[in-house]
Formats: C-alpha cells, structure tokens, sequence
C-alpha cells in the first residue's frame, strides 16, 4: 500500500511539474539540437552498447548515443524515434483483479464508469472455456480511427503509438464509430475533479467536455522510465509492456525477448481479419491460473448481468 | 395579347393568392416559430450541459441527429433529380412543378447539416475543419461535396427564377414595399427577353442541371461512405453509395408529391399543377420505390446468406420481432409495397392516393434510415460489457426530438418565408410556347 501511495504521489508530481518537464526537455532538445547543428554531437571517447533497430549489439561513443532518445514537447506527434511499443497480454494469468481498470481510471481522471481498458468475459463458442480478456487500445499501425478522423485530432506516431489530442477534437464520433474495437470513450459532459495541468495529448489529462478520450499506453510514464500503470497496477503480472526494436517486453518483474515470448507461446493478435494491424498481443488461455468464476467477485452486482447477456444471435443460430 | 402581356396577367395572379396570408397560415406560421424556438431552448441545454443530455452514449455515438441529416439531404434529390433530368429530358410538363422541387432541394440541403453541427460535441472548434482538415476523412468528402452541392443549388434556383424576377421587376399593377421592389430590380438585372438572353439562360440551366446531377449522386455517395467505410456489420457494403443515392431520390420525390398536394390544395393551383403531374411523377415514384426495394432485398439477402456472426447479429436484431422487427417490416416492406400499389393499381391511383402513399413512402424512409445507423452502433464487435447497462441501448431524449421537431418546422417555415418572395410556379415558363417537341407528354 505505501508502495502504491509512493508511486502516485510521483505521478501527481510528475502532473504538477509536466509544464516545468516538458519546458526543461524543450530547452534541453533545442540545447542539442543548436550543437548538432553547428559542430554535431560532441564525442566523449566513451563507448556505449547499442541495439539497433535489426537487432544487430553495436558499439558507438556515448555522446553519440545521447543524440536521440530526447524528448521534446515538439514530439509530441512524431514519437520517440526508434521505437516502436508493443504489448503482451498473457490471458492465463487474467482472472479479472480490475487492478489494472483501477489505476487507469485513476491515473486519468475517467468519470465514474468510463474505463480505458476493459476487461471481457470472453466465450468464443458453446463448448469452449470461458476466459477474462482486458484490452487496453491496440494502437494499431492501419488504424481505422485515424483514418476518419476529419482534424487530425487522433493520430500515429512513429513508435507505434495511437494518441488524441483533446484540446484539437471536435467530438464528431466518426473515431469512435470507425474502431471496431470500441476503445474510444466520450466525456458526454463536462467532467469533474480535473487536476490542473498543463494538457498534453501524452498525458491525456485533463479530460475536456465533448471530446474522446482513450488508452494512451502511458508515453509520459515511460519517458521518465515508468510503466504504464497497468502493468504495474496488475497483482498477476497480466500485462508486459515493451519495444519491438528492442525486443524486450516486461511486466516489471520478469522480462522476456518480445520475438521469443509471441513465438514460444503461440501469441495472437486480436482479430487479425479485420487487417488493423494491432500491436498488442495475446498470449492464449491455455493452462489457466485462475478459475474463471473468481474474476466475478470484483465485478459490482450492479453490473453482473451484463456478463449473462449472450449474443443475440448465437441462442437462435446456435453458432 | 402577346405574350409579355399574357405573363404579367399570370404573375398578378398567382402573386395575389400568396399576398393575403390566411388565418390558417397565419396560425401555422406562428406554431413553425414556436417549435424552433423550443427546439432553440433544446439546443441551448445541449450547449450548457453537454451531450449527457442526448440520448447518444458511448456505443451508440450517433442518434437521430444523423438519421435527420440523411434525411434532409435526401429529399434535397426532388430539386435535384426530378428537376435536373426533367430539364434535360426537356419535359415541357415538368414547368409548373420545377420552382417547387428547387425549393425543396435549397431548404433541405441548408438545414441538413445543422444537424451534423449540433452532433458535434465542441461546435467551438468547427473551424479545425478548415485549419486542420485531412482530406483522408470521409467528413472532409462531405464538407466540400455539401458545400459544392449546396452553391450550385442556389445557383440553379436564381437561374430559373430570372424571368420570374423581371417579370415582377417591371410589374406596376402589384402593390410591394419599395425594398422589396428594389430586390427584384437587382434580381432581374437585365433580362428583357431578348433572343440572345433566352438563350444563354436555357444554355445556362442545361449547364447547370447536367452539373447537378453528378453532384446530387455524388453528395449522397459521400454520405453513405460514412458508414461504408467504416469495418462495421450493416454499414460496411459495396452497394452502400447506390443504394443511399436510390432512398434519396425516392424520399425527394415523395417529399416533392406531398408539398404538390399542399400547395394545390391551399392555393387553388389546381389548373397548374393537374392530376397528370400527380401521375407522370408517380410513376417515377413507383420505378423508384421498386429500384429501392430490390436494393434493400439485395443487401440483406447477401449478408443474411453469407452468415458472418458479427453481421448477423445485426441481421438478427432487424429480423427479430422483440428488437427492430416491428419497424423494419413497417420501413421495409410498407415503405415500399403500399407506395407501388397505390400508384401502380389503375383503380386506386388519384391525386389523394399517391399523396398518401408519398407520406407513407417519407415517413418509411426515416424509420429506415433510423434502421441502419442505431442498431449496427448498438452491435459492438466485443461483448457489451458495461459497467454502465443503461450505455447498451439508445432512445432519443426530449432535446434530441425537440431539435427534430424545429428541423421539420424550419423546413415549413423557411418554405412559407420563401414563397412570399419567389412565384412558387414558374410564370414566365408557362406563359412561354414550348421550344422543344415534348413527345412524352404528347403520347400519354
């Protein structure tokens, strides 16, 4: 518990202070980017390891190696440069905590009931085994919601990252339509108890009346070396966050090569048919940890019966 | 008499029936003013408290705002279409009724995206769309086809009303206030008549009815790519474009049948607009309510057949007595089968029964187009697992119903304020001889 307090009052800091920050990296990146221009970056003769985007270990000077990884609030659209984040849900270790719900929610200032990730209660057919599913935004590299959106408010980055920039949107709903992955929320009003920063599309906070919000995997964690809150809020371990350039996944206390893990245990995308390319990934249900009927004792009763309704259909067709 | 003399006759008394506002219309007009105003008070508590007041949620983000807008824009096709071909098939018959349909399409094209604005949930940043816009968003196809679509229809309804305006430009037996007159002097600018003037103004609407068409098409194409483009069950079709562009023409032309009915009956224009319009466009009513039927039996059998279970439960739930059953057989099958009968039965067909079989036809048509934006919303791809269960089914709340109600009055309204200021039948047209061979109408 103090742990969990410690961890919020940095990220309540990091709120507090983002405008300091973001002013700071700016200053910083326009210190560098003023050397790169006039005389490129200085080398110090100290080498450094470096894994480049094919995989290949390479040695280069450190002064060198600074250049990139900077972040600046003019990056804001572009991304971090080299990367590309993925995620790795494993479904064994699911059994419905909502830890993960929690902290987002919290995290992001959601009104009571928007939730950014969700968790399903999945059956694919009859005969086969029930399993909770959370999903967060898949940030897909062909995203449909990019594609309509009429401002530009939802756009991709670079590293994989699909973000809304709320101060831009103008609530048209055509995102929200487009995902077939229903990601997106809507603040249908003005919503209550902001905290008072500075709005960057990375923290996604605050949120603003008649706009979209969605998952945004954290980038302003990250940046400061901090997973994203779900990966850090899960009791279970449920979530590995990570970069595909580096191939390296973790859910903060074990680590695992991205290519070997999606590999070794058969991982798949969600829907793949529907060709949006996701960059998160599920590692199957088999051999779960958890009982599926535990996953209900954190479910409100209020909201229990929406796990009972079947698909129309499927009571009819039997498919 | 000549025949300027035999047009000005005409105009003083067409123009005199429309002077002396009824009490009838006197009342109406003042109900249409109250409804917007109330709609204005609905909109105005959308504006302060947000779209928490709507009846849309997360699922369902689009309500009977959008159902109004495809509305509208789709009898803007009676200017459109029935005018637009009529001119170039040159119809001589299609005169009396072709201010009529222009006016419809201006009207409707002007308050159909008022209700794309009022969906928008930060109105105060529309201009995004101009500093911001990406032509990749379908929106974007809507804006500039919309706006396109929209000159040109203005443009269209001047064109044909210049006679009309010279005609009142250099009438003296008419009373009118001096603004009013000065108006028409600028309107009519210099039309006097002359050869070389007849012809460029009937070059001009042949120009501009030929342009028109590909844009009616294209406007309602745009629209049905909204939600053809989208990976959706019950949106995501190739026939999406055709089968809009056919339901717009289809409710235009009905629109257009019920505001003939209105004015004939309440102006006495009954030597005008004849029981052979009411027949001749009938039956373009009856070729496109059956076009429009085997577009509707054609998607739904194809995707029914198919058996995909993210589309079939949509198919599910429009099928299904207890869900949308009731309104899809009424909007499917009434829609269609009760306008064809009416007017294809030689018995049944007369000026009261294709008017009703319009109105039968126009309501049908929102009911249906209600029919493909809610209940595919209501079908997300994962299971609907809210937190929140009442975010799972929509019902349109008083102010999005208040805002539909001043959509239909304004519509009225704007129709009333318009007639005071354009002959609702195109005087100069009719007192004209007829230029061209009309084949059609001498055979039948």
């Amino acid at each position: 518990m103090a742990k969990k307090n410690k961890k919020d009052s940095t990220r309540r800091n990091f709120l507090k202070q983002g405008f300091t920050i973001a002013a700071g990296s700016l200053l910083g990146g326009g210190l560098i980017a003023a050397c790169t221009k006039e005389q490129g970056p200085v080398a110090t003769g100290e080498k450094v390891k470096v894994l480049t985007a094919d995989g290949k270990l390479m040695e280069v000077d450190r002064g060198h190696a600074m250049c990139c990884n900077v972040p600046s609030s003019a990056d804001v659209r572009k991304g971090i440069p080299g990367r590309h984040f993925v995620m790795v849900v494993d479904l064994t270790r699911c059994r419905n905590a909502r830890a993960c719900v929690k902290a987002c929610s919290k995290m992001h200032f959601l009104a009571p009931g928007q939730e950014w990730i969700k968790v399903f209660l999945m059956q694919d057919s009859e005969d086969t085994t029930p399993y909770w599913m959370p999903k967060p935004c898949f940030h897909c590299d062909t995203p449909a919601c990019v594609n309509v959106c009429p401002v530009g408010a939802s756009f991709k980055r670079d590293d994989g990252l699909v973000l809304v920039d709320n101060e831009r949107c103008i609530g048209c709903k055509f995102c929200m339509a487009a995902c077939p992955y229903s990601s997106r929320v809507f603040n249908w009003k003005a919503p209550d108890n902001q905290v008072d920063a500075k709005y960057s599309p990375m923290t996604g906070v605050p949120q603003k009346v008649g706009t979209v919000g969605k998952c945004d995997f954290c980038p302003d964690s990250f940046l400061t070396g901090i997973l994203p809150d779900c990966v850090t809020a899960c009791p279970n371990g449920v979530y590995f966050f990570g970069d595909k350039n580096e191939d390296v996944v973790t859910n903060g206390v074990e680590s695992f090569r991205f290519s070997d893990l999606v590999k070794d245990k058969a991982a798949y995308r969600y829907m793949e048919e529907l060709g949006t390319q996701p960059n998160v990934y599920y590692l199957p249900p088999v051999d779960r940890r958890f009982p599926v009927e535990e996953g209900f004792e954190s479910v409100p009763d209020s909201s229990k019966a929406a796990y009972q309704v079947k698909r129309a259909h499927l009571k009819k067709y039997k498919i | 008499m000549n025949q300027p003399e035999l047009a000005q006759k005409t105009l003083v008394e067409i123009v005199s029936r429309f002077k002396k506002p009824s009490a009838l219309s006197k009342g109406l007009f003042t109900f249409f003013a109250l409804v917007i105003l109330w709609a204005a008070y609905a909109f105005i508590t959308q504006l302060m408290k947000g779209q928490i007041v709507t009846g849309m949620r997360d699922y369902v983000v689009w309500g009977i705002y959008d159902v109004n807008f495809i509305f509208f824009i789709g009898i803007s096709y009676a200017g459109a279409m029935i005018s637009g071909i009529l001119h170039l098939l040159h119809a001589e018959w299609r005169k009396p009724i072709i201010r009529i349909a222009e006016m419809i399409t201006v009207i409707s094209v002007i308050i159909g995206p008022v209700f794309i604005l009022v969906e928008m949930g930060r109105l105060d940043r529309i201009f995004n769309i101009f500093m911001h816009g990406r032509i990749q968003s379908p929106i974007l196809w809507d804006v500039v086809a919309i706006t396109t679509y929209l000159s040109c229809s203005i443009l269209f309804l001047y064109l044909a009303l210049i006679k009309d305006y010279a005609l009142l430009r250099d009438n003296t037996e008419l009373k009118m206030p001096k603004l009013q007159r000065y108006f028409y002097r600028k309107l009519g600018a210099t039309y006097a008549g002359l050869p070389e003037q007849k012809k460029l103004l009937e070059r001009a609407l042949t120009i501009m009815s030929a342009i028109i068409i590909p844009l009616a098409v294209l406007v309602h194409s745009v629209l049905a790519w909204i939600f053809g483009m989208t990976i959706r069950p019950g949106w995501h079709s190739t026939i999406f474009a055709p089968y809009f562009v056919i339901a717009a023409v289809f409710s235009g032309t009905a629109v257009l049948i019920i505001a003939m009915w209105v004015f004939r009956k309440f102006y006495n224009l009954e030597e005008y607009i004849t029981e052979m319009h009411f027949k001749y466009i009938g039956t373009i009513l009856l070729v496109l309510a059956a076009l429009y039927g085997y577009f509707t039996f054609s998607e739904y059998l194809t995707v029914w057949y198919g058996s995909q279970s993210w589309e079939l439960e949509v198919i599910y739930k429009l099928f299904n007595l207890s869900y949308y059953g009731v309104w899809f057989y009424i909007a499917a099958f009434g829609g269609v089968l009760i306008p064809m009968i009416l007017v294809g039965f030689p018995f049944l067909r007369s000026i009261n029964t294709i008017t009703i079989g319009s109105v039968i036809a126009v309501v049908c048509m929102w009911i249906k187009r209600y029919l493909i934006i809610i209940p595919t919303l209501e079908t997300p791809l994962l299971p609907l697992q809210d937190a929140r269960p009442e975010y799972a089914h929509y019902s349109a709340s008083w102010v999005e119903w208040s805002l539909t109600a001043g959509g239909m009055a304004t519509f009225c309204l704007f129709f009333m304020i318009f007639m005071k200021f354009m002959p609702i039948i195109p005087v100069a047209d009719i007192s004209e001889a007829p230029e061209h061979k009309d084949f059609i109408s001498e055979k039948l």
